[in-house]
């Protein structure tokens, strides 16, 4: 852990520790649409890391991600909504479930060598098929949603996540903070070689005796499990659900823009990504809503355009530059 | 000595062609044993066969009194067979120390011990000064001997080398005989190689098999080999062995 510290050049800490000071004290300097901006950024920047460890590290291609986070959501949302039990206790379930799917397409994926595009195209299909069955369930709410009561006298229940948005944002800073704090230890522990090998070469990693399934499924899991608990975190922050969002493919674009934009396979890729993308997504919004444009598709028309642009002028992502440019390249 | 690999009638077939043909040898523990032939003669399938990329369509394969044919390669790996790639695999982003931490990883679970092991072998293959360094970026000649390292990272009993020396200058083949020959001598690895360059076998082989369409057409001491009329005509030709 402490060589994780360690690593960063002097300059670089400084930079990260007055960052996150300043994150730590903004919520008392800004409004509340600033801070729902950057509680989404926090959102992506975790459901980002979760992405990147299987994208990025592992090099397993997934394009159904929503469907972990749309489970997490529900599963503690209904845990809420029907029985009163509160998500603390729901994400565990939420999390079980939606390591239960990825183990499903892991295995499927992993064991009958379903790879690249093929897998990818799985990790559709299953959110599809997710997305079609919940619309199809009533005591999920169907296609009209779920809806969690915003009860003004429980505001303050920061335990069942019923409160504002500082709550929200704390907790969004410590999840982005947790989830690349993780990432950073796996990716230099043995599992995390045994990733990389994969990514690079699988047959040449087997030869080394790699257990590429082992190291593979795995990520599958940590990487559905982080997910599902960002899909917690937005359902109880949103207090509603549907169907055709929790599930959309969309849904899943989203969750891997940060990171291919940030920088794959690095650490501070997705929370670049994330403060990148997320406010240039919500300027959008605001420009097309106050010209009372409503054309649907100009988020995703833009997000493609963001994406053609940066990764022809970056194919490595932002992160990478930026870290040159910061002077933050370990010396060699 | 007794035999710590046995091939016992192995075969491969591809679709039409008999691309390894009833083929048995042993290695013994401890010694260097070259198999050599002309392109196309079943060499690296052998080796596929060895490290389990794929299974033989029939015979037998025991390492170390265990029949280890039709086990994956991981699994061959994990029982103590390092082998290279004739066409270089190296992990390209990784830099070359990383590339090897994974070989050490194998029989390691902290990478601050697996680091350390991974330098020993770079020092031992002249790669340590260039350990930073992306293995994408590595000349030919390196990327062979990041092979060699990768491999030898593994703490493997069985080195399979397939055709390391090819390409590289004579200056730069004697160094990898000399510390292939070190190796073999204080670790007691032993080490079954592919080889077009027969400088380099006749310098390290005390046992020499010739494949000829995916069949055995000589086995025996350099000496022997070399002199077999049958080998001449159908391999050595008018190449200069001496
Ligand atoms: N995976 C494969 N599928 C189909 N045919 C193959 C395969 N691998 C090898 N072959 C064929 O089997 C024969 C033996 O090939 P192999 O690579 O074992 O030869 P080699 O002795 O290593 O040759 P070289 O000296 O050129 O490396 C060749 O005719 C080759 O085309
Ligand atoms: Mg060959």
């Amino acid at each position: 852990m402490k060589d994780m510290w360690t690593a960063i050049p002097a300059r670089g800490r400084v930079i990260l520790l007055v960052l996150l000071a300043a994150l730590l004290v903004a919520p008392a300097a800004l409004d509340r649409y600033f801070m729902s901006v950057l509680i989404l950024i926090f959102y992506f920047a975790f459901v980002g890391q979760a992405w990147n460890i299987m994208m990025g590290y592992a090099g397993q291609l997934s394009l159904g991600h929503a469907l972990y986070a749309g489970l997490g959501g529900y599963v503690a949302a209904l845990l809420w909504f029907y029985f009163g039990i509160g998500p603390w206790i729901g994400v565990f379930a939420g999390v079980a479930v939606a390591a239960a799917f990825g183990a499903v397409i892991g295995w499927l994926g992993f064991r009958f060598g379903i790879e690249g595009v093929y897998f990818a195209l799985l990790t559709i299909a299953f959110a599809e098929f997710t997305r079609i069955a919940f619309d199809n369930m009533s005591f999920t709410g169907g296609p009209g949603g779920l809806f969690l009561l915003y009860e003004e006298q429980r505001t303050h229940e920061w335990w069942n996540l019923r409160g504002g948005p500082l709550l929200f944002y704390y907790l969004g800073l410590a999840l982005a903070a947790g989830g690349a704090l993780l990432t950073a230890w796996l990716a230099r522990s043995r599992l995390g070689y045994q990733w990389l090998a994969v990514r690079e070469d699988q047959e040449a990693a087997l030869s080394l005796g790699v257990g590429a399934f082992r190291a593979k499924m795995i990520a599958v899991l940590i990487s559905a499990s982080m997910t599902a608990i960002g899909g917690v975190f937005l359902a109880f922050y949103y207090n509603s659900l549907f169907p055709a969002q929790a599930f959309d493919i969309g849904r899943s674009i989203e969750i891997i823009l940060a990171p291919v934009i940030g920088g794959l396979g690095t650490i501070f890729g997705p929370i670049v990504g994330a403060f990148i993308l997320t406010p240039l997504g919500e300027a959008l919004i605001a420009l097309t809503a106050k010209f009372g444009v409503d054309l649907p598709g100009t988020k995703a028309v833009f997000y493609g355009l963001t994406l053609m642009i940066i990764i022809t002028l970056r194919p490595d992502g932002v992160w990478p530059w930026l870290k040159r440019l910061l002077g933050l390249e370990p010396k060699s | 000595m007794s035999a710590l690999l046995k091939v016992d009638g192995i075969s491969k077939r591809f679709r039409g062609l008999l691309a390894v043909d009833r083929l048995s040898f042993e290695v013994p523990q401890g010694g260097i044993f070259a198999v050599i032939g002309p392109n196309g003669a079943g060499k690296t399938t052998l080796f596929n066969m060895i490290a389990g990329v794929f299974a033989p369509d029939g015979g037998a394969i025991t390492f170390a009194g265990e029949r280890i044919d039709g086990l994956k390669p991981d699994k061959i790996c994990q029982r103590g067979i390092g082998r290279t790639y004739q066409i270089v695999r190296p992990f390209p982003a990784l830099s070359v120390e990383d590339n090897v931490i994974v070989g050490a990883l194998l029989h390691r679970h902290h990478v601050s011990d697996a680091r350390a092991h991974a330098q020993d072998v770079l020092r031992r293959l002249d790669l340590y000064d260039k350990r930073a360094q992306r293995a994408s970026s590595l000349t030919l000649p390196d990327r062979k001997r990041l092979e060699v390292a990768r491999a030898l990272a593994t703490d493997p009993k069985l080195l399979l080398l397939d055709e390391v020396m090819a390409g590289l200058r004579p200056t730069e083949m004697d160094r990898i005989v000399s510390i292939l020959q070190e190796l073999n001598r204080e670790t007691g690895l032993t080490i079954l190689l592919i080889e077009h360059v027969m400088r380099a076998v006749m310098a390290l082989a005390g046992q020499i098999l010739v494949l000829h369409h995916g069949a055995s057409i000589a086995q025996g001491s350099p000496q022997q080999v070399v002199r077999d009329p049958a080998v001449i005509h159908s391999y050595l030709g008018a190449e200069d062995v001496a």
